[in-house]
């Protein structure tokens, strides 16, 4: 896989979306992550009454907590979640579309037409099916639902794309050299796919963090009296007129995340579009 | 050599024809496609009855910290419910219950689901035809003068915009906006939609402005886009370089050759994203409390109200399903090559 | 055929015509000079990269995105094309200088019915009613050969054959009654014998409409068939011009020659030759003359100065410093003799009654032929003929057939996972299109080096070493051996793709259709390397081509396909002097060929 060659590092370097999606992204989630560290406050002292100005420059919020801090401290989960809801998401879906696109036939038809089913299905539904029956769900069912949720619409485009290289000679003279199903899957069609694949995990991305922070916001938690950006939204709605920030804060920086992976995969995108 | 097949014989225009009774091969086509849609939704209903009824305790779930302390309500509860009875039991009888109207009650106020769930489902529809009437212009004329304005200033600029409006979240979209025109930094614009005592959100067109904006703003940058990039393949392509070359002007070049062929996949993204704006909506209604399915949903699924989940559930994604069905007929009908192919 | 002074005002002639990219000031084509008479063809030919079809759109003042026309004039009813205004340009483009595109199915929109099309310029000028128009557009389908009636009107272009498509565009580009006409590679794609129609309907038209025509190809048998004059184009300059015949006997320019050198003939055998180097792309190309780095006559001189036009017959000039100095040329420079029919056979691969399907469909119908040790069968016929099925049954790409494939008295296993290893070994598949066969991601070495690994041959700095001498063999040097393929020409890589072949150290190698994306003298190259290789490796082959007249240069034995018969087989220099069927007869009078 050789997509990181000098002659790529240029090209990428003078791609002004990638490069800002990357410094972007790269920024909040440094932040996320080394944000508790930096916070003047814990997430859950109390340093003064509800929805005033007291505390870090970004005042009190509903419980009297700092919310600079508490936004310090809330993006480490939604980072973790959507990261390996992604990942989950491409894997199975990468899987589910190679496979349908490289053996084709039957197997190509009834997979997609299950496939089809899945895709009825807006992607906050299936998380808002399963909660209703958990009251409190823990993390790592948050990851299957977003990353189930995802898989769907990974495996269309990977198959999409799949099965415009499967039909190639290259691979067809692998095949005739007698070389294993597996060995083709993995050296001859998945590289070739690297481009594409890597615009749609950006994407992915995009929507895991929108869709986690959603999930938040909507008031199902994982972990209530955490910080945690998109619950912050839901607890400190009320005040929104007379202390904004307490839901401003996390909505812009989930705001600035997801621009930056989305202005990622833009770029990934059109690098692809434009390089093979 | 590609087969001669032959096509309508309507010689007139240059206006995609309607079917003919002579494609009775179109007929099967369509049949076997509404099939494939009942197929789905039959599916869908599977899927939306186990990922609720068999995941978890319901009565559990319900009853929350009650269910240790009060047996004789985990009981009534479960005989309600009929839990009693094997799962696959359960979905017939809720199947069957959806084609009677029987649509099963409310576990919250006990009301029948059907009651609540309709005056629910008119404003959503509302909501969401109203977002695409005025998305649908906003994204054709974005995707016009991008192209138009290719590779120069205007087009980079209007492409950024787009790029980072498409990221956000809905609920970014509609607290800043809120923020902007309704709290913090202007005052004009409401931030909720109740209209009180039951009277449809639209009779207060004010308040709807904000939902409306959110959702068009959502769903319109990935449309422009889609828009942009077909009809920029199409200027590019051999048959409007040859119609250049026979010196057509180019305005005529623009509306015969190009936009004709561009529609199509405008429409497969159109459909697509009104199937979207169906989930989209659960997010935005429960931000500005606008008395949707969205809303209606989220609080079911917070009191755990199965058969009101069910419910909408089914009828999302039946918006979803008919949708891209009506997408499907559409873009047959639009594609020459593939109306004939289905008629041969 | 005499020129009179209104025949030339009637025609159009450009001078000094410089196509640049923009932003970059690097010419595309420059010193363009062309005279184009009423009622003549000039053949305007040029290998890809030649800059012809550049060239050919500046006479109707395009020029693709990228590039404007920064000079020159082409002088129309004595007015300067070029330097009109925008919108009186626009009322010429079609009406008066005319473009045929080159391909069918991509040039007619695919939404709108044909009856439209053709009228669409008329209706655009407002030229007479709607039933005049109509009128026209029924005698203009006539005249290319085309139904005129309602059913045929209504059709859209994909109902329609390649070749159809491309009358309806030639009726298309007709009607107004252009006076210059100037056609892109109009054939290209087409079988042989659609292209003969083609090409002749397009003589008659514009002999009868006085038409003045400039023909943009690549092909130089079309031209002999077809253009009355000819000009040779390399590297953005026309380096040679003259009248067909002088040109094809006495050709001045070593290009010429060169190219005259590649190019298979109908009526005898050739040992074909390529052109060492590559074509140059803008800004690459050399100082001097631009042909110098690949040319064997090349002197000092020839890098410091630009060769202007010298005179070297009536009407004829070339673009050269050694006119004079470097001989002449003669047709029958590479004649070699076709094999004997005498010579004894080794069979090594037998075909017996092979029939092909896919799904239930029968393509192939019951086929028999043998390949011997050392030599090349030719498998030749039009599209829809079979013969690349035939060949991907027996690489072992396909796997729906019955009959029997015997390899050195063992049947093959129908489709190569069903075949040993050996058998997969000693059959080696070379694919049409060098663009597609090999995979980007990998580097040079490690593509050659695969089947190697695979077949147990050699491994790691042995299997390196395997590849160099292979490189070597195919004319490659070592320094592509790092290098991922989009660093190669296309006839590179079909040489990476033999010496892949190779590699796996085979006893047949199945060769589909692998010259026919490349350009004539590419293809002369590639073919002096398969001759070689046959020679010092004793590696049979079963060579698929439509082309007849590299048959005869390549092949020691034919096998002539028509929609999944066989209707003749024998040694070349039999079947091609004396045919016996109908459709090879057929095939052979359509085929255009230089001599």
């Amino acid at each position: 896989m050789n997509v990181l060659t000098p002659a790529n590092l240029r090209r990428i370097g003078n791609q002004r979306r990638l490069v800002t999606g990357l410094v972007i992204t790269v920024v909040i989630a440094l932040m996320a992550i080394v944000g508790p560290w930096l916070a003047p406050y814990g997430e859950n002292d109390i340093v003064g009454k509800p929805f005033t100005h007291q505390g870090s420059w970004l005042g009190t919020d509903y419980l009297g907590q700092d919310v600079w801090s508490r936004v310090l401290d809330g993006g480490g989960s939604i980072l973790l979640i959507s990261v390996l809801a992604t990942l989950l998401g491409m894997v199975v879906g990468i899987m589910i579309g190679v496979v349908a696109a490289y053996i084709g036939g039957w197997l190509d038809e009834g997979i997609m037409r299950l496939n089809d089913v899945a895709l009825a299905f807006p992607q906050i539904l299936l998380a808002l099916l399963v909660l209703t029956a958990v009251d409190q769900p823990s993390w790592w069912m948050i990851v299957l639902l977003v990353g189930i949720s995802h898989a769907p619409r990974v495996a269309r485009v990977s198959r999409g794309v799949a099965l415009g290289i499967v039909s190639r000679d290259y691979v067809t003279s692998a095949e005739a050299l007698g070389e294993s199903r597996l060995r083709v899957i993995l050296a001859e069609v998945l590289p070739n796919m690297n481009a594409p694949l890597l615009a749609e995990a950006g994407l992915r991305l995009t929507y895991s963090i929108g869709m986690v922070a959603g999930i938040g916001f909507l008031g199902f938690a994982t972990n209530p009296g955490a910080a945690d950006w998109g619950q912050m939204i839901n607890e400190n709605r009320l005040a929104l007129l007379v202390q904004p920030w307490g839901v401003l804060a996390p909505v812009i920086v989930i705001g600035i995340f997801t621009v930056g992976t989305n202005l990622m995969a833009d770029g990934i995108a059109q690098l692809a579009g434009r390089g093979d | 050599m590609t087969d001669l097949a032959t096509s309508a014989p309507d010689a007139t225009a240059a206006t995609p024809a309607r079917p003919t009774p002579a494609g009775s091969a179109w007929l099967k086509w369509l049949a076997r496609r509404l099939g494939l849609a009942v197929l789905t939704l039959w599916l869908c209903s599977v899927l939306v009855f186990f990922a609720t009824a068999a995941l978890g305790d319901p009565v559990r779930a319900i009853l929350g910290k009650d269910y240790a302390t009060s047996p004789e309500r985990v009981a009534a509860l479960t005989a309600q419910l009929r839990l009693d009875e094997p799962v696959i039991t359960r979905y017939f009888q809720w199947l069957g219950g959806l084609f009677t109207g029987n649509l099963g009650e409310s576990v919250a106020n006990g009301l029948p689901v059907g009651s609540l769930v309709g005056d629910r489902i008119v404003n959503s529809a509302v909501l969401v035809l109203v977002s695409a009437l005025v998305m649908i212009p906003v994204a054709f004329g974005i995707a016009l003068v991008s192209a138009n304005f290719r590779g120069k200033r205007t087009d980079s600029v209007i492409q950024i915009i787009m790029i980072t409006a498409a990221g956000l979240p809905e609920f970014v979209v509609g607290i800043l906006l809120v923020a902007v025109f309704s709290t913090t930094l202007l005052h004009v614009l409401p931030a909720v939609t109740i209209a009180g005592g039951g009277a449809p959100p639209w009779s207060k067109p004010a308040s709807m402005i904000l939902p409306v904006l959110t959702l068009v703003i959502a769903v319109a940058p990935y449309v422009a886009r889609i828009v942009r990039s077909s009809l920029l393949e199409v200027l590019d392509s051999d048959y409007v370089e040859l119609a250049r070359l026979k010196g057509v002007p180019e305005r005529v070049v623009l509306r015969k050759h190009a936009l004709l062929n561009a529609i199509v996949p405008g429409i497969q993204v159109i459909a697509l994203q009104l199937a979207w704006l169906a989930g989209g909506v659960v997010i935005v209604e429960y931000l500005f409390s606008y008395p949707g399915i969205g809303a209606s949903l989220v609080d079911s699924v917070r009191n755990s109200d199965f058969p009101m989940v069910q419910v909408l559930a089914m009828t999302i994604a039946g918006v979803y399903v008919v949708v891209n069905l009506v997408a499907d007929v559409l873009s047959i009908l639009f594609t020459p090559r593939a109306r004939t192919a289905i008629a041969s | 055929m005499t020129l009179t002074e209104e025949d030339v005002e009637a025609g159009c002639t450009v001078s000094g015509l410089r196509v640049a990219l923009t932003g970059r000031g690097l010419d595309v084509v420059d010193e363009i000079n062309l005279e184009l008479r009423p009622g003549e063809v000039v053949g305007l030919v040029g290998e890809s990269g030649s800059g012809k079809t550049t060239a050919g759109t500046a006479l109707l003042a395009y020029a693709r995105r990228g590039a404007f026309i920064e000079r020159g004039t082409v002088a129309f009813e004595g007015v300067d094309v070029l330097a009109l205004p925008w919108e009186q340009m626009r009322e010429i483009r079609g009406m008066k200088i005319a473009y045929v595109p080159q391909d069918p199915g991509a040039a007619l929109n695919p939404a709108i019915r044909i009856g439209r099309q053709i009228v669409e310029l008329l209706e655009l000028h407002g030229i007479g009613t709607a039933e005049e128009r109509l009128a026209k557009a029924r005698a203009g389908l006539l005249e290319v050969g085309l139904p005129d009636d309602d059913e045929f009107l209504a059709r859209y272009p994909h109902q329609l054959s390649g070749g159809q498509v491309q009358r309806v565009a030639l009726a298309m580009a007709f009607l107004p009654r252009p006076k210059v006409l100037v056609l892109d590679e109009p054939t290209t794609g087409l079988d042989v014998t659609t292209q003969g129609m083609v090409l002749q309907t397009v003589g008659e038209l514009c002999r009868s409409h006085r038409v003045a025509a400039l023909y943009v190809t690549h092909d130089l048998a079309v031209v002999a068939t077809i253009a009355d004059r000819v000009a040779v184009m390399y590297a953005g300059r026309i380096i040679e011009l003259g009248p067909r015949d002088a040109m094809f006997r006495h050709p001045a320019h070593p290009y010429t020659r060169a190219l005259l050198d590649a190019i298979p003939h109908l009526s005898r055998a050739r040992a074909l030759t390529g052109i060492p180097g590559r074509t140059p792309g803008p800004g690459r190309r050399p100082s001097g003359c631009r042909f110098n780095d690949r040319c064997e006559y090349v002197e000092d001189r020839c890098r410091d100065t630009e060769p202007p036009d010298v005179q070297v017959g009536p009407d004829h000039t070339a673009k050269c410093l050694r006119v004079g100095e470097i001989g002449s040329w003669d047709i029958n420079r590479g004649n070699t003799t076709d094999t004997d029919p005498a010579t004894s056979r080794d069979i090594i691969l037998s075909v017996e009654d092979l029939r092909v399907f896919y799904g239930h469909k029968e393509v192939v119908h019951g086929v028999s032929f043998d390949v011997a040790k050392a030599e090349v069968v030719a498998l030749v016929g039009e599209s829809g003929s079979g013969k690349t099925t035939i060949s991907r049954c027996v690489g072992g790409l396909h796997k729906q057939w019955t009959g029997e494939l015997t390899f050195e008295g063992r049947p093959l296993g129908k489709g190569s996972r069903s075949r040993v290893s050996e058998d997969r070994k000693r059959i080696q598949y070379i694919f049409q299109n060098p663009y597609l066969s090999l995979n980007p991601r990998l580097t040079i070495q490690q593509i050659v080096s695969r089947p190697m690994e695979l077949f147990g041959l050699a491994k790691g700095s042995q299997a390196r070493d395997r590849v160099v001498e292979l490189l070597e063999a195919v004319a490659l040097g070592p320094t592509v051996l790092n290098l991922q393929t989009n660093r190669l020409s296309g006839g590179e890589r079909q040489r990476v793709a033999i010496a892949r072949a190779l590699a796996a150290e085979p006893d047949l190698l199945v060769c589909d259709e692998i010259t026919s994306a490349l350009d004539v003298s590419v293809q002369g190259s590639i073919v002096a390397l398969l001759e070689n290789l046959r020679k010092t490796r004793q590696i049979s082959m079963l060579f698929v081509t439509h082309n007849l007249a590299l048959v005869r240069s390549i092949a020691a034995r034919v096998q002539v396909l028509n929609a999944g018969e066989l209707v003749e087989s024998g040694f070349v220099v039999e079947v091609l002097d004396t045919p016996k069927h109908e459709y090879t007869k057929r095939l052979l009078s359509n085929s255009p060929t230089v001599a």
